[in-house]
Formats: structure tokens, C-alpha cells, sequence
């Protein structure tokens, strides 16, 4: 018979603290093999499949529905699936992998506390300079859809897939997007984050696949896991 | 069967076409890739949002043509002499269009007319001939005219940094309204704003920026220093009265038939003698529609139509719409877009009004696929 397929992070304190939280909850997630094999079982629940992915994949994977659970953060999630709320659905939040995706600006511009002063000085930067003031961020469908529904103009979005934070000194970038737990990291390299530049509270979510085939098997491991859970998404799925 | 499907969209486009090279259009074509660079300065991170964006490692990030604006307007700088009229017929591809809308690729078959001489004439000419050309159609009409808008953000009695920046957001319509309420003096001040004055005032402008932290980037510390003195020049400027407030938000709801539209508009004018012009130009326009055969002064109308399209459109705008047909999109849409073409010229503007037509969605709408 099938099983459900859960998937989650295959490394870092975001493994440790997802495989805590089933801990807590009377389900043993365990790594299969040596340390660095990427497999896993579930002890405790009859009828879990455990795919152990980096959290960047698991988005990718329940859309494809190759995975019926998933534990990633919402970040991820809404960035990489278009129209996500057709695609998953928020099973419940596990309040840890706490970020924010924020946008900050160097913290010598002093005129510039909110969105509405980042719109102003596009503007007058593009005026001065001949092309928009650029953005750098890996989070392009998030901040683009973020600063249109804020009604924000001749802006570039660049990207940058790691040490956002030092764009803005090598002048590849006047501002960036980007995740952020403290801002302390952020304060050190000299940026601001705007008073109203929230773009999303992001935490490591489980999510479940509204795309992956729900058989039998699936909805069985899903009862015996929502037993323990007390996860109530079984009508939600059908 | 699906071929049966597009050689039916083909015949149409092509008769289409006929009509536009019928009405004295020079038929072009152009590339399907488009560099990207040009069409993000023009529109922006909104193009990434509807376009195809793609990458070559030698041409670099290269655009699936969203539409025929961009390679026409670039062809008619290049080499051509004016008055000029063009005609296109070809697929364009857009992200994000439903399924049941068409899906992301199409045809457009489209008709654009570069006139700076007489700009009511050319409005009515495009209008005239694509209510010609769908006149066989039960399409309900939609027209408008955003250079109203722009004529009334002239008539305000404000500095011109405010009406620049209203300006700038007239096709955005959330932001538009939070500047005018903000110039208005009509919602709260903004405290960090207030903060920043009055430590600028008491410490002086160095010791604030010296506090702040490292300027680093791009933008100078001199921009900062300019863009204070507009913060502090715009803070001794009175806000815009009540009445004029007023007077944009009556003229952003005018809506009625091109008759009624009109009239309420000089009436306006009389107050705001600014406003003359524009009524002047529709006056143009509608008696130029009217020397057509249509008649403007029952056309429906609205101010406040085509402004959140990726078009830009700056004057003049219409669109036609297949009645009970939600799922359907726009069967034909176009507009004068000065303004587009002045970003394209660097600045050189050149007059430019023109419209295309879905023949898929036409076809739909007589309901033969």
C-alpha cells in the first residue's frame, strides 16, 4: 500500500528543531545510515514515508506533489510557488525559523524612514543617475508583488543569492530585500530597516500538498499522524 | 482540431490586417525577442511580472515580446517620416493569462498612428476605424481620457514638485490618492517627518547625518542633502485647499456618456480655467469623431478608465469589451501614449496613439471557436 510522504529539512537547526517538535508530539523521527545519508524513518506512526530535502526544495516538491507533507518556511513557499494558496495548504505554523523579509536602506539616509520615502528618492535617483534604483534581493516575486501593492515606481529589483547585506558597498545595489532574524547583522553592515518595510513574517510552516495524489495510503498515514498532531485537514484535502 | 482552431484565428487576424493596410497602414514586422534592458527601463519590475523573461549568455536577459510598442516606436525614430501609420499582426505572450482568457500566447493585430500635427484627428482615426472594423460585433465600449487627469493635477495651486510627484503616480491609483490626501493636509502628519525637521533645526544638518551612520552606496551624500531641503521647502508650502481636492476627486469619479462627461467638465472650467484646454481638446476630438460618423457626445466615458494598464496610456484611451462575456479578455483596447514614447525618444517626444484587437477573442465572441 502507498504511504504518505513527508518531507523534511535534511540538515541544520531547522532539522533539529522540526525533529523536537514531532519528538514532543510522541513521534520519532530518526535518520536511517550513517550521519551524512540523506534517509529517515517514523517511529511511533504507521504508514510515514520520510524524505529528508533541503528546505529550499520542499516548496518544489509539494508543488509537484511528489511530497504530500512538508516542512519549510512560509518565505519559501510563497516566493517559489506561484498562486500557493491553489497549490498547498497551511497545515499549522511550528513557531520556530522565525524571519522576517524586510527592506532596509543604508542608515546615512537619513530622509528615508518609510516605503513612501523610498518612492520619493527613486525617483529623484533615477532623475540624477539615469537608471532606477536598484533593489538587490533573492526574493524577487515577494518584494516585486510588495512594492506594487505599495505603489512604488522606478525601482530595479538585482539579484542576490547570499551577502545581501554587502551590496550596497561594492555599489552593486542602493537597497536591499531581505531575510532577517535580528537586524543585528544588518546593523553591522551600516543599513536601516524602513519603519513600514515588512514584507512578510515568514516561520518554519508544515504544509501540505493540495496537488499530491490523497490515496488511501496517504489518508491513512495522515489519520494516525493527525492522532498526534490533532491536525483537522483531512475534509480540506478531498 | 486545434489546428482547425488557429487556422481560423489566422484568417480572421489576416482579414483583420487587410482592414488596417486598407486604411493606409504599412505593414512591419519585428523581432519576438526583445533586449530586455529597454523594456525594463520603459516599464519597469512590472514587465517581469507579465512578460517572459529569458537569458542567452551572450545577448543576455532577453524579453518574449509582451507587445508591439517597444520594436514600432524604436522602427518609426529610426527611419520613419511623419505622419506614419503601421500595422502588425503576430503573436505576443504574456505571463499569468488564464487559460480560459486565451493563454499566455496570442495574436495581436494592431494599428498605430505617429501624428503630431493634429492629435484629435488622430484619435478620432484610431477610434473611427476600430469601432469600423468590430462594427459586425456586439462589443459594449468603453472610452476615456487620462490627459483630463493630468490637466487637472496642472490646475492645482501647488508647487510643481507635488504635481510632478501626482504626476508620477497617476497610474497608480492607491499611491495617487495617499499623495493627494498627504498634499491636502487631510491625513496625519508624518511624525518621523516632523522628527527629523526638528533635530535638522536644532543640532544642524552634519551632526544629524554624522549620527545616522555611513553614507555608502551610489546616492551621495549631496542627494540627501538636496532631497532635505525638498522635505523642508515642501513642509513651508501650504497644503492644497479643500475646494481643489475636491475639484480632483470630482474629476477622477466623471463618468457618464461623452455628452454629459463634457459638460460637466466646462462647467469646471469655469472655475478652473486650467481645465480649458482639455475641454477643448475633447471638443476636437469629438467633433472629429463626429465628421467619422460616430457620435462622441454618446459614447460612454470615463476619466478614470485605462489607468492601471501596463500601457501607460497618457491621453486619449478605449477600449472594446465582449457583453457577458467575463471570461473573455479585452476583444480591443488602445490609446494615445505620448508620454511612453518620450521615455523610448530619451526625451525626443513623438505623438503616438493606436490600439489592437485579440482576434481569438473576437472569434469568441461570434462564437466561432
Amino acid at each position: 500500500m502507498s504511504m504518505l510522504k513527508l518531507g523534511i529539512p535534511s540538515k541544520g537547526r531547522l532539522q533539529e528543531q522540526t525533529v523536537d517538535w514531532f519528538g514532543e508530539r510522541k513521534i520519532a523521527v530518526q535518520r536511517t545510515g550513517s550521519d551524512r545519508q540523506y534517509s529517515g524513518k517514523v517511529i511511533g506512526v504507521e504508514g510515514i514515508e520520510l524524505v529528508l530535502l533541503s528546505a529550499g526544495e520542499i516548496p518544489k516538491e509539494l508543488a509537484a506533489g511528489r511530497i504530500h507533507l512538508g516542512v519549510t518556511g512560509t518565505d519559501l513557499v510563497q516566493e517559489k510557488i506561484a498562486g500557493w494558496q491553489n497549490v498547498v495548504l497551511e497545515v499549522e505554523p511550528l513557531g520556530f525559523g522565525h524571519a522576517n523579509l524586510i527592506v532596509a536602506v543604508p542608515a546615512g539616509w537619513v530622509d528615508v524612514v518609510t516605503i513612501d520615502d523610498l518612492d520619493a528618492v527613486a525617483a529623484q535617483f533615477r532623475s540624477e543617475h539615469g537608471f532606477r534604483l536598484r533593489i538587490a534581493t533573492k526574493y524577487h516575486g515577494l518584494v516585486r508583488r510588495f512594492l506594487s501593492d505599495q505603489g512604488v515606481a522606478d525601482y530595479q529589483l538585482v539579484d542576490s543569492q547570499g551577502a545581501t547585506e554587502g551590496v550596497v558597498k561594492n555599489l552593486t545595489a542602493e537597497a536591499i530585500a531581505d531575510i532577517t532574524s535580528s537586524g543585528a547583522t544588518l546593523q553591522a553592515n551600516g543599513l536601516r530597516i524602513l519603519a513600514d518595510g515588512l514584507v512578510l513574517r515568514s516561520q518554519a510552516t508544515v504544509f501540505a500538498s493540495r496537488v499530491a495524489e490523497w490515496d488511501t495510503g496517504a489518508l491513512a498515514g495522515l489519520a494516525s499522524l493527525s492522532q498526534k498532531t490533532g491536525w483537522d485537514i483531512d475534509g480540506a484535502l478531498r | 482540431m486545434k489546428n482547425d482552431r488557429r487556422a481560423r484565428i489566422r484568417e480572421e487576424s489576416d482579414r483583420l490586417s487587410d482592414a488596417f493596410v486598407a486604411a493606409g497602414a504599412l505593414p512591419v514586422e519585428t523581432d519576438s525577442l526583445l533586449p530586455a534592458d529597454v523594456l525594463l527601463d520603459l516599464y519597469g519590475e512590472d514587465i517581469r511580472a507579465r512578460a517572459f523573461v529569458t537569458h542567452d549568455s551572450g545577448m543576455g536577459e532577453q524579453v518574449l515580446r509582451p507587445d508591439f510598442t517597444v520594436p514600432i516606436v524604436q522602427r518609426h525614430m529610426a527611419e520613419g517620416a511623419e505622419p506614419a501609420r503601421y500595422t502588425y499582426n503576430g503573436p505576443v505572450w504574456r505571463k499569468g493569462a488564464r487559460a480560459s482568457a486565451g493563454g499566455s500566447e496570442y495574436i495581436q493585430v494592431g494599428y498605430e498612428l505617429f501624428d503630431r500635427e493634429n492629435p484629435g484627428e488622430a484619435d478620432a482615426e484610431v477610434f473611427a476605424l476600430f469601432a469600423d472594423t468590430l462594427k459586425d460585433h456586439d462589443l459594449r465600449v468603453a472610452t476615456g481620457d487620462i490627459g483630463i487627469l493630468l490637466a487637472a493635477i496642472s490646475a492645482l495651486n501647488t508647487t510643481d514638485r507635488r504635481k510632478a510627484a501626482l504626476r508620477r503616480h497617476v497610474w497608480r491609483p492607491g499611491r495617487f490618492i495617499r499623495l493627494l490626501e498627504r498634499f491636502g493636509g487631510l491625513s496625519e502628519p508624518l511624525e518621523h517627518r516632523a522628527d527629523l525637521m526638528v533635530q535638522i533645526a536644532v543640532k544642524g544638518v552634519e551632526v544629524v547625518l554624522e549620527e545616522a551612520g555611513p553614507v555608502q552606496g551610489l546616492r551621495s551624500e549631496a542627494e540627501i542633502l538636496d532631497r532635505i531641503k525638498v522635505l523642508q521647502e515642501d513642509a513651508k508650502a501650504p497644503p492644497i485647499t479643500g475646494e481643489e481636492v475636491e475639484m480632483l476627486e470630482t474629476v477622477l469619479d466623471l463618468k457618464g456618456t461623452g455628452g454629459e462627461v463634457l459638460k460637466r467638465l466646462r462647467e469646471l472650467a469655469e472655475v478652473f480655467p486650467a481645465l480649458g484646454e482639455s475641454v477643448s481638446r475633447m471638443e476636437t476630438r469629438n467633433a472629429a469623431l463626429g465628421a467619422k460618423g460616430v457620435d462622441a457626445a454618446a459614447l460612454p466615458f470615463e476619466v478614470n478608465f485605462g489607468r492601471t494598464t501596463l500601457e501607460y496610456y497618457d491621453g486619449f484611451v478605449f477600449g472594446f469589451f465582449a457583453e457577458n462575456r467575463p471570461d473573455l479578455p479585452v476583444v480591443a483596447s488602445g490609446g494615445r501614449y505620448d508620454a511612453l514614447t518620450r521615455v523610448l525618444g530619451h526625451g525626443r517626444s513623438i505623438a503616438a496613439v493606436g490600439g489592437v484587437i485579440r482576434p481569438e477573442a473576437l472569434l469568441s465572441v461570434a462564437g466561432v471557436v
